[in-house]
């Protein structure tokens, strides 16, 4: 049921658009509303091969309301396809031919019998957030693009994490993500990306292991795969930041994909020591910042949220206040996303709340005594809170205004350091 | 144009003064189609995508200080809320005042397009007000709730006995018009007829409607010396505020696109003249601009006063600045409440329009009248190639590498960036100020010739990308996908 969406954290399904266009050279199609790419389009970093303002779109009318837009659907690809040069086509659908009944998927159904890359993914606003268009994209892709496999590729794992563009260090992370998993000599297929596009798709299908790394976006897609293409999945909820759970993500994926223990210890130990290099050397500053309190919030989507407090409490030391998860997770996964977060060094138990209402959070955020200044991570509507409360704040979350970032990554080893880096900066400089 | 502030519904351009999105020809043919009503606009059978009228309608009323906006839809509609809370914030802050706007939306899911969701409609309404205490609410509606036949106005006058402070329904439905600026008169019409009360006394006041005031300092400093004061609409304004704006001697606009609704709404309402002169961005239009203003509120011989110093200081500049732009050769795109008028400026500082895109057309005014800037143009001797294309890029990269400009001229955001990656040096007329009067005037000359001179930002990046288009797409002309189209 309709419900009050205060201080906005996430899209519509079809925001998924920008999956798509996180995909090299593949290309939505929206068969929707004039204006929708434009609105689910965040204003930098899109102007990459492909840029909203170039997305065909069927530009529904009032006629088409009424006649159905499937003539200007049929017109629509026909045409994307001679005038760009892209080697997959998205189509997907906004709220409109889905309430009027177009039959979208029979004509897309024709240009794939045509040998074209033309597949269709249902996206309408009103299915869910852009966090499910996402699933819808990437099960589009499994149903109507790949093929079961029977030869397998040796050591070749797909890497799935969460949604581009809607993760603000989705490109950094996913690159880190296969750096660390190449280090325990696997080899990383992802279909996000830079160079990572077609080529990566067709490699799907021959992957020994589907690796999940989020605590639900795209569980039913892994699942799907199992189901479909015979590939079985790794589920690891936590993104993993700093040296403590990183070392435990890669041991686990080391046994699941029998990689040698000592091997996968040795990665472990060279990490850790340089990391620990850096921590021994900022020790200091950990524990004599005077404007640092112990208690922080996270607000995010689910990914952020349990990644981050799983790394300030068990790498850094701090403590919990309550945790805000915005994704609007879907129910049935939120008991085991809340057992994640009960599962912390020293039998610490963070609370989380899921919650979509901004305006409660931040009430929530103003009553909780953080015995000092609140270090609060999350978008930017959390800025103006922290700052009532005298707190430090650090934009980590969607919507993002405070922070550029090309490729950084919170995600491994080094992103742990990045992430100490930023909470730190932000420190320093809070009474400056 | 006949006023209805009775209905929440604003016909749309196209409909109401016959505006169009395709057309290729030239400004001259456009013109003389429009006056003898032969202008028949073309449609597309491949397009990208543009503008939806809803971000027009509700950016300019989000921008009110204090109000709410309550936004139907699912959560892709008002996802223009995260950007309005950060314009809203920077904006106040900008200004050293403080904007306590809240634009939310109401997650529509599959169920409510099914069953409605008037109730919860209802409820988040009387849950808004009793958070924010809001000094206006606005509750909108979308695509997908206008084909449900969801009835907001309905649920709105239900609640008014409730909440104490203007409410209205404000429909924005997005596949109503593939003209983005009926947004702009959607959200004029909902301020006109739920906040703008009758006058009461006259004031020396004039409305002067904008984006984001960046040269609010400068005007109010300019009009003190016709013992006049501005009112900027709506960016920061206060609901008080808009209360009084029939009070006002006059209604100005930086942009005829923007404030064309609102200004012939108040002056056939209440009597308040529209200025409808080219608009303030170079010599002339500055000049015709003011001394309209001056005519209009009693003030003349205070403009040419103004008008007279200021020519001695900038005329001489601006002059030795046209001699180093002479020759160039530019293709521009904007809302046609800009393209026609920087054609103009650019004619004016001797730099020639090769082809200007405008990302739509008004046959005429609310008036009944050519659009003021067309028939400067066409009365000056001005003629170039043009077409109308709602921000069509592949019809713009198309052109720009038939005719391999000196520069490209635009105005949205995410369009600069394919000229540069054509190699054509680019210049991003974002702010409405950019070319007002004779100081921004000298400005925009200057970013001009900065951008000629120092092309290598272009140069290495188009060095280095491929375009997203085809050959194929290359060799056709560029009206290859209108419909109906004279060829």
């Amino acid at each position: 049921m309709a419900k009050l969406l205060d201080k906005q954290r996430y899209k519509c399904a079809l925001g998924a658009m920008q999956t798509v266009q996180a995909i090299d050279r593949a290309i939505p199609i929206l068969h929707s509303g004039p204006g929708c790419a434009q609105k689910l389009s965040d204003s930098i970093g899109s102007s990459g091969y492909f840029s909203p303002n170039i997305f065909p779109c069927t530009s529904i009318n009032e006629k088409d309301v009424v006649f159905g837009g499937v003539k200007k659907l049929d017109t629509t690809i026909e045409n994307a396809l001679k005038v760009i040069d892209a080697d997959l086509f998205v189509v997907l659908t906004g709220c409109i031919p889905e309430i009027v009944g177009d039959d979208t998927g029979e004509v897309v159904s024709r240009y794939r019998e045509d040998g074209k890359p033309v597949v269709y993914a249902s996206t309408a606003g009103f299915k869910g957030n852009n966090y499910k268009g996402h699933e819808q994209v990437i099960d589009a892709i499994i149903d109507q693009f790949l093929e079961k496999s029977e030869e397998k590729e040796k050591g070749l794992v797909n890497i799935w994490a969460d949604v581009p563009y809607q993760d603000l260090f989705w490109l950094g992370n996913i690159k880190e993500l296969e750096k660390l998993i190449a280090e325990i000599g696997l080899t990383p297929n992802t279909i996000f990306g830079y160079k990572n596009g077609i080529d990566n798709i067709r490699k799907i299908p021959k992957a020994e292991f589907n690796l999940l790394v989020s605590p639900w976006v795209s569980l039913t897609n892994v699942k799907k795969m199992e189901r479909k293409l015979g590939i079985p999945y790794l589920h690891y909820p936590t993104l993993p930041i700093g040296a403590y759970e990183t070392s435990k993500f890669l041991r686990t994926v080391g046994e699941f994909a029998g990689v040698d223990k000592d091997k996968v210890e040795e990665v472990i130990n060279e990490h850790e020591n340089y990391y620990y290099y850096l921590i021994e050397r900022y020790a200091d500053l950990f524990l004599e910042t005077r404007v640092m309190a112990k208690q922080f919030s996270v607000v995010a989507d689910a990914q952020y949220a349990l990644g981050i407090t799983k790394f300030l409490v068990n790498d850094l030391g701090l403590f919990p206040a309550k945790q805000f998860v915005v994704d609007d997770t879907p129910k049935q996964y939120r008991d085991k996303i809340k057992e994640e977060f009960e599962n912390l060094n020293y039998d610490i138990k963070a609370e989380v709340s899921f919650e979509t209402d901004g305006y409660k959070i931040h009430n929530e955020i103003r009553e909780h005594d953080y015995h000092g200044y609140p270090l609060i991570l999350g978008s930017y509507y959390e800025k103006e809170v922290t700052g009532e409360l005298d707190g430090h704040y650090l934009n980590i979350s969607w919507p993002v205004q405070d922070k550029v970032v090309l490729d950084d990554f919170y995600v491994g080893y080094t992103g742990g350091i990045r992430l100490i880096e930023d909470i730190y900066s932000v420190a320093v400089q809070r009474f400056n | 144009m006949a006023l209805n502030l009775d209905s929440s519904n604003v016909a749309t351009r196209e409909n109401r003064i016959g505006s169009i999105t395709g057309y290729i020809g030239s400004l001259s043919d456009l013109a003389e189609k429009s006056q003898c009503g032969t202008l028949k606009g073309c449609s597309r059978c491949f397009s990208q995508s543009s503008t939806c009228l809803s971000s027009c309608a509700l950016g300019q009323l989000s921008a009110i200080r204090d109000i709410a906006i309550i936004h139907h839809g699912p959560a892709g509609c008002s996802v223009a809320s995260a950007g309005s809370y950060y314009l809203d914030k920077v904006m106040a802050k900008k200004r050293g005042v403080t904007n306590n706007t809240v634009y939310v939306g109401t997650d529509m899911n599959e169920n409510d397009t099914i069953f409605g969701s008037a109730e919860a409609l209802r409820d988040i309404i009387i849950e808004v007000n009793k958070r924010y205490s809001p000094k206006a609410i606005f509750v909108t509606s979308s695509c997908a709730t206008g084909i449900i036949g969801e009835d907001i106005d309905s649920v709105v006058d239900d609640v008014k006995a409730e909440i104490d402070v203007p409410i209205v329904a404000v429909h924005c439905e997005g596949f109503k018009s593939r003209i983005w600026a009926t947004g702009f008169d959607i959200s004029d019409h909902a301020v006109l007829s739920s906040i703008v009360k009758p006058p009461k006394e006259k004031r020396n006041t004039i409305n002067f409607k904008n984006f984001y005031e960046s040269a609010r300092p400068e005007i109010i400093e300019m009009f003190k010396e016709f013992d006049l004061e501005p009112i900027f609409l709506y960016c920061n304004s206060t609901v008080e505020e808009l209360s009084h704006i029939s009070e006002s001697l006059a209604t100005t606009c930086i942009c005829g696109t923007l404030g064309n609704y609102l200004g012939n709404g108040l002056e056939e309402k209440y009597g308040v003249p529209y200025i409808r002169t080219i608009n303030p961005l170079g010599v002339a239009g500055f000049e015709t601009w003011l001394r309209e203003i001056g005519r209009v509120t009693g003030r003349s011989e205070k403009v040419e006063n103004y008008i007279a110093k200021q020519r001695e200081i900038y005329i001489p500049q601006i002059d030795a600045i046209k001699e180093k732009l002479k020759g160039l050769r530019a293709v521009l795109g904007m809302g046609p409440g800009y393209t026609f008028e920087v054609s103009r400026v650019l004619n004016e500082l001797g730099v020639e329009v090769v082809w200007a895109l405008a990302w739509h057309y008004d046959k005429k005014y609310e008036n009944g009248d050519v659009p003021p800037s067309m028939k400067y143009l066409l009365e000056n001797d001005v003629d170039f190639e043009a077409s109308v294309a709602d921000q069509q890029n592949y019809e713009v990269m198309n052109i720009l590498k038939k005719y391999q400009p000196d520069l490209y001229l635009s105005r949205h955001p995410g369009s600069t960036v394919w000229a540069i990656k054509n190699g054509t040096p680019a210049v991003y007329v974002a702010d409405e100020y950019m070319i007002f009067g004779y100081k921004h005037t000298l400005e925009f000359a200057q970013s001009i010739l900065d951008s000629i001179n120092n092309r290598s930002f272009e140069k290495n990046l188009a060095r280095r990308v491929k375009l997203p288009y085809t050959d194929w797409w290359y060799q056709q002309n560029v009206d290859k996908f209108l419909e109906e189209a004279g060829k």
